[in-house]
């Protein structure tokens, strides 16, 4: 990553002990994190935006995923904020709620170059050894560290 | 075997990088190589034409519409949409590796674009024609594949021989009809309205005395390839000259087409072989098809088709608007699927049977009315909708409801998929109000159009314009209304909304 891009996840958008009563209640909790640290400018109306895309098709993915995600005019840099919920949250995913929850903030004039690191992140999400990382980390810093060392542009 | 892909959705952010991914996965896991074009957010880099050239199918993982499709014409391909790979790549792998296996071995095939593509196929693929025939699908969807290739080659003669007799209506007055071809080969006389009218009439008619055997051929084709031309258009002109008309050449076409087919996997010795395509099969399953139109099936397919002639000539008032009604229904409720095309199918077939009828009124020219009015009102109406009450619509939408002007305008219906498919419970049952209302009251005024496409460019040749226009008005405003009122009504609450979802698995 170059210098001028902050990095896509800090340790201080990581939840790893989400409990969450659904989706929305997920979503939220960890839009508060990017919304406290500046990267979502109205955390409602980038809510609001992501409700927008959930309602098309639920995000759940297979391997117990959830993705919440928006483009969003209230969005500042591109941005991770990752929620570990061992309980699970229901996403409508193919095999079950979701244990990881990652919530893909991007700005909507984002030049290519945000969007290549999103990119790189989304195609990630897909390995199975990546999503096992994340749910063995230790701590918050751990599962940040793991993502910025993990996801690079190729 | 080598494959490419196209992966989008609609943020542009996360599955289409996922779906991509589990593809290249996949395709390394099973020793296939695969180069994926992903249309998102990150900007895509397009494929190199010798790589589309190489590869053995295409895999069209997208929630958007492709971008620049026709590169892949003529490749067998599976459809599955962005959420297939994420879940299970190694089946959709499996599934391209049989529409490939299937076109390899010379099945009817190739498919080229789905839909409406046909030309852009046959210009930039090889030189054969395209079907519309996927390498896949049951025997239902393969029926109506081979009966879409027939419709779709049969559609512009229907719309260039339809347009060049209204013209000769209106130029000639409408005894034009009785015009001989002596009239103008004698001697044509430019200043004669009468003379121009006949030319155009009679050129019309010419144009349309091809429906039937280009129907019946083109089914043939879809079926059994090239050696199912000859016994198809034959069998089509036999049906012509029995009277069986329309319905005849649908029946031929697939008698002739199923026994060409037939013939080519005949085990033959191999010094006939050469000659089994170009001169055998043509000659034997014409034989056939012509036996059994003349002999057997001529008769009771012209007393059906004369029924159906009758049946629709007896249809007025309260029955007509009801089938108008119907009509406009089906138009809209899939906007270029299926029922949609049945709905046209049917109008269109009407026109073909009215032909060159000299009744401005004939009750098959009001179908068609109503037709093409049921389908210009859901891009129509949605554009509308956008302009009403823009904080319904995302700003894609607002942008998209701009060009369903132009597209409803020209009777595309499917300008409205976009916002369908963004929406389907809110967005197509507004539409499908919007278009019943239009079929109805193009009914009622009894407007007519013996042309088979062109929307609002083909006024001119509408009989009671003004009340068709105030029919598509009519039928613009309530669908707007609708969308308006449903659009609201589901956003009124975020837990009237979240509940909405939670009952309706995956709005795909």
């Amino acid at each position: 990553m170059s210098e001028s891009t902050p990095r896509l996840i800090t340790a201080d958008l990581v939840l790893p002990g989400l409990a969450a009563a659904d989706r929305e209640d997920a979503t939220r909790q960890l839009a508060a994190l990017l919304h406290k640290a500046g990267r979502v400018t109205d955390l409602d109306g980038f809510l609001a935006d992501v409700r927008a895309r959930e309602s098309q098709m639920p995000t759940g993915l297979p391997g117990r995923v959830g993705l919440p995600h928006a483009r969003s005019a209230h969005v500042t840099v591109p941005s991770l904020a990752v929620g570990r919920c061992p309980a699970g949250v229901d996403f409508q995913g193919p095999d079950g709620t979701a244990t990881l929850v990652f919530l893909i903030a991007a700005p909507t004039g984002g030049d290519a170059d945000h969007m290549r690191i999103l990119a790189a992140l989304a195609r990630r999400l897909v390995h199975a050894e990546f999503r096992s990382a994340l749910l063995d980390a230790r701590d918050a810093a751990e599962i940040a560290d793991t993502v910025t060392r993990e996801v690079v542009v190729s | 075997m080598k494959f490419v892909a196209i992966t989008s959705c609609p943020t542009g952010i996360a599955h289409t990088y996922m779906a991509a991914e589990a593809l290249e996965q996949a395709a390394r896991a099973a020793g296939h190589e695969m180069h994926v074009e992903t249309q998102g957010a990150a900007g895509s880099t397009p494929l190199e034409p010798d790589v589309i050239a190489a590869a053995d199918a295409v895999v069209y993982a997208a929630d958007l519409e492709v971008r620049g499709r026709e590169r892949f014409a003529g490749k067998p391909f599976v459809d599955v949409g962005v959420k297939a790979p994420i879940n299970d790549a190694a089946a959709v792998l499996a599934a391209a590796e049989e529409a490939a296996r299937d076109a390899a071995e010379g099945a009817p095939v190739a498919g080229g674009e789905p839909d409406g593509g046909a030309t852009a196929a046959a210009a930039d693929g090889p030189p054969a024609p395209a079907t519309k025939v996927t390498a896949r699908g049951g025997a239902g969807t393969r029926v109506r594949q081979w009966l879409m290739t027939g419709v779709s080659y049969m559609i512009p003669f229907v719309a260039a021989g339809g347009i060049l007799i209204a013209l000769g209506f209106m130029v000639g007055g409408y005894q034009i009809n009785e015009a001989q071809p002596d009239d103008i080969v004698s001697g044509f006389n430019a200043a004669s309205a009468h003379d121009w009218g006949a030319l155009l009439f009679l050129t019309g008619s010419a144009v349309f005395a091809f429906l039937v055997p280009v129907l019946a051929g083109f089914i043939a084709f879809a079926i059994a390839d090239r050696p199912g031309l000859v016994p198809g258009f034959l069998g089509g002109a036999v049906s012509v000259t029995v009277g069986a008309g329309f319905l005849g050449g649908l029946v031929a076409g697939f008698l002739a087409g199923f026994l060409a087919l037939g013939l080519t996997r005949l085990p033959v010795p191999a010094a006939v072989r050469g000659v089994m395509p170009v001169v055998v099969t043509p000659l034997v399953a014409s034989f056939g098809t012509g036996l059994a139109m003349f002999v057997v099936l001529g008769r009771p397919l012209a007393a059906l088709m004369d029924g159906l002639n009758g049946w629709l000539g007896s249809l007025s008032g309260g029955s007509l608007v009801l089938l108008g009604t119907l009509i406009g229904l089906m138009m809209a409720v899939d906007m270029g699927g299926p029922v949609n095309k049945v709905a046209y199918t049917f109008a269109t077939a009407g026109l073909a049977a009215a032909g060159a009828s000299a009744n401005p009124d004939a009750v098959e020219f009001t179908v068609m009315a109503a037709a093409m009015a049921a389908g210009m009102t859901p891009p129509l109406g949605l554009a509308l909708a956008t302009l009403l009450r823009a904080r319904l619509f995302t700003p894609g939408e607002i942008q998209n409801g701009k060009a369903a002007w132009l597209l409803g305008a020209s009777f595309i219906t499917e300008g409205a998929i976009p916002f369908a498919a963004a929406d389907p419970l809110r967005v197509i049952p507004a539409l499908m109000v919007g278009s019943g209302v239009t079929g109805g009251l193009v009914a009622v005024f009894g407007a007519t159009l013996r042309a088979p496409h062109g929307g609002i460019w083909v006024t001119p040749l509408i009989g009671h314009p003004l009340l068709f226009l105030l029919a598509l008005l009519a039928g613009t405003a309530v669908t707007a209304l609708g969308v308006c009122l449903l659009k609201s009504l589901g956003r009124r609450s975020t837990a009237a909304d979240a509940r909405s979802d939670a009952t309706t698995p995956a709005g795909v």
